[in-house]
């Protein structure tokens, strides 16, 4: 560590924060600079797409008030423009040159733009950060027809938002299912069926073959939709243009090791941004868009920075707030073969998903309230241990996971 | 000043978990471990969740919307997501009941 004297963290994100505070955690006393992209206080993105009936309002990021107190230098409303490598600095939109002996990229993504027929089009609002998120609730009044284009979680979430303020809605999903390969299908099918008692309309299975300049959305079967609002929630991009430019190593992300270190020793990545390989999975590479991954993969590469050579081993864990339905994923459902069912109550499930070798490696649950969190975070505790669980227990009620930890 | 309310009976807690106590319009967390009894306010303090519906573990209750911890017997906060801790309160058995002293 004695020779690190300047370590710069670009995007103050859930992870940039986490990283900046677990430094200083960690005992490392050089300077830090936090470079900021925007000019409102660092705040927590999932509440922009779950507002409660007080609208948005800025839910700072824990910790924040700490950053002040730590000696960590905070570039507020300032972008890295570009990194320069070979002389281990960085330059800000207002021209200020910082060095770094160690740099992070905590740059996030952003929404992937709604594209027809190789143009952008502009009619469709994107969603990402707190200035979207205000001028969408701004301008969102009863009876306004608002035109949802993807069935991720960002649409589902936004659906259910506006249906709550008596928004007519309607969702078009061009893949055959919501929420695609993340979410298993019965799980799916019950977020859709909820949406549905909501009087949310669905195209499913539909793509759009155009948008008129006046929100008209015709689909490929001929469907028009007249919108007041049109929204893509269509899925994100990292934000990997500034490690593009300075020629790191790209794959699904910012390239970086088990550590997050990127194809630089002296750089590093993390959060929302990067791909890494992951230990639980066979060293399998992914690129993870989840908030606690942020803040862990966040503190890993901090601690990494300063020395620490230990592999990433975090089970990834995912939530999701619809109505007054709660989903919970804990590991990767995707890499099972096999489903057990386990059925708290007759509105409450967990699915565990088990490997050919009967290897525990996701548990997805979905419930009213938050009852199916106990067992989804027991789930990913045995995920951790590379449990082989025995499956009755997993599907009876009546048995207490928490034995099996000890097992 | 004192004022014990009478919360629930031993066996209503199974050994290592919490159950919810609603009295007068505010809701607590009894835990327990082994003999001993622990109170705590209900509701999350990063976003007012029930952490009845949490899991425990030893000396943590883990909150379950996006598992920030604390300490149930301190209510000291135990990192990110949460950061501002938990009200605690003292207890105490008499024969088979708990009772809480909400002040
Ligand atoms: C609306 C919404 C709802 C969500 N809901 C959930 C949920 O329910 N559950 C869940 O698990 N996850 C959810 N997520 C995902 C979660 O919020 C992200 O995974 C997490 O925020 C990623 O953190 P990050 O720090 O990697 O990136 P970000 O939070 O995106 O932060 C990156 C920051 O870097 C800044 N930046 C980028 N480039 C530069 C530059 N060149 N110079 C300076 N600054 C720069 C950006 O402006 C941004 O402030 C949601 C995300 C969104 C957008
Ligand atoms: S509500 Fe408890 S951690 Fe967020």
């Amino acid at each position: 560590m004695s020779d690190l004297r300047s370590i710069v963290i670009i995007g103050a994100g859930e992870c940039g924060i986490c990283a900046a505070l677990t430094l200083r955690d960690e005992g490392y006393t050089g300077e830090i600079a936090l470079i900021h992209g925007e000019a409102v206080e660092p705040y927590e993105k999932p509440p922009l797409s779950k507002p409660g009936p007080d609208g948005i309002s800025i839910k700072p990021i824990s910790g924040t008030d700490r950053i002040l107190r730590e000696n960590i230098a905070v570039y507020h409303d300032q972008r890295v423009t570009e990194i320069d490598r070979t002389i281990k600095s960085v330059v800000l939109t207002n021209g200020e040159m910082i060095s770094y002996d160690r740099l992070l990229l905590a740059t996030g993504a952003r929404p992937r733009a709604l594209m027809i027929d190789g143009r952008e089009i502009q009619q469709a609002r994107l969603f990402r950060d707190f200035s979207d998120a205000k001028a969408f609730f701004d301008i969102l009044a009863p009876d306004y027809r608002l035109t949802i284009i993807g069935g991720g979680f960002i649409g589902l979430e936004l659906a259910a938002a506006a249906r709550q303020r008596q928004v007519q809605t309607t969702l078009i999903e061009s893949a055959p299912r919501l929420l695609g390969r993340a979410v298993p299908e019965a799980l799916a099918a019950r977020i859709e069926a909820r949406h549905r008692e909501e009087q949310v309309q669905f195209h499913i299975g539909q793509s759009i073959s155009s948008i008129s300049p006046t929100r008209k959305v015709t689909l490929a079967d001929g469907t028009e939709i007249m919108s007041d609002i049109i929204l893509a929630g269509i899925g994100s991009m990292p934000n990997m243009d500034l490690a593009e430019q300075c020629g790191l190593t790209i794959d699904n992300g910012i390239a970086v090791d088990a550590c997050f270190r990127t194809s630089d020793p002296a750089i590093f990545a993390a959060g929302d941004c990067c791909s890494f390989p992951h230990a639980l999975y066979g060293m399998k590479r992914m690129r993870l868009e989840s908030w606690r991954a942020a803040q862990e993969q966040g503190a890993h590469a901090a601690r990494a920075i300063i020395g620490s050579t230990g592999t990433y081993q975090s089970v990834p864990w995912f939530w999701s707030d619809q109505y007054d339905l709660t989903l919970q994923i804990a590991g990767l459902p995707s890499e099972g073969v096999t489903i057990v069912k386990r059925m708290l109550d007759d509105k409450s499930e967990i699915l565990f998903h088990l490997d050919v070798e009967g290897r525990l490696v996701g548990a997805s649950g979905l419930s009213r309230g938050n009852k199916i969190a106990k067992d989804i975070r027991l789930a990913e505790m045995l995920i951790a241990k590379r449990s082989h669980p025995d499956h009755q227990a997993l599907a009876d009620p009546k048995f207490n996971l928490k034995s099996l930890l000890n097992a | 000043m004192s004022n014990w309310i009478k919360a629930c009976a031993v066996d209503d807690i199974p050994n290592e978990d919490v159950i919810r106590f609603d009295h007068g319009g505010a809701t607590y967390a009894i835990y327990r471990k082994d003999d001993k009894f622990f109170a705590t306010d209900g509701l999350c303090t990063h976003e007012k969740i029930h952490l009845a519906d949490g899991l425990v573990m030893d000396y943590t209750i883990e909150c379950p919307k996006h598992n920030g911890r604390f300490d149930y017997r301190t209510g000291a906060a135990k990192g990110a997501p949460v950061c501002i801790d938990l009200k605690t309160y003292p207890t105490k058995t008499e024969g088979d009941a708990i009772f809480i002293d909400i002040g």
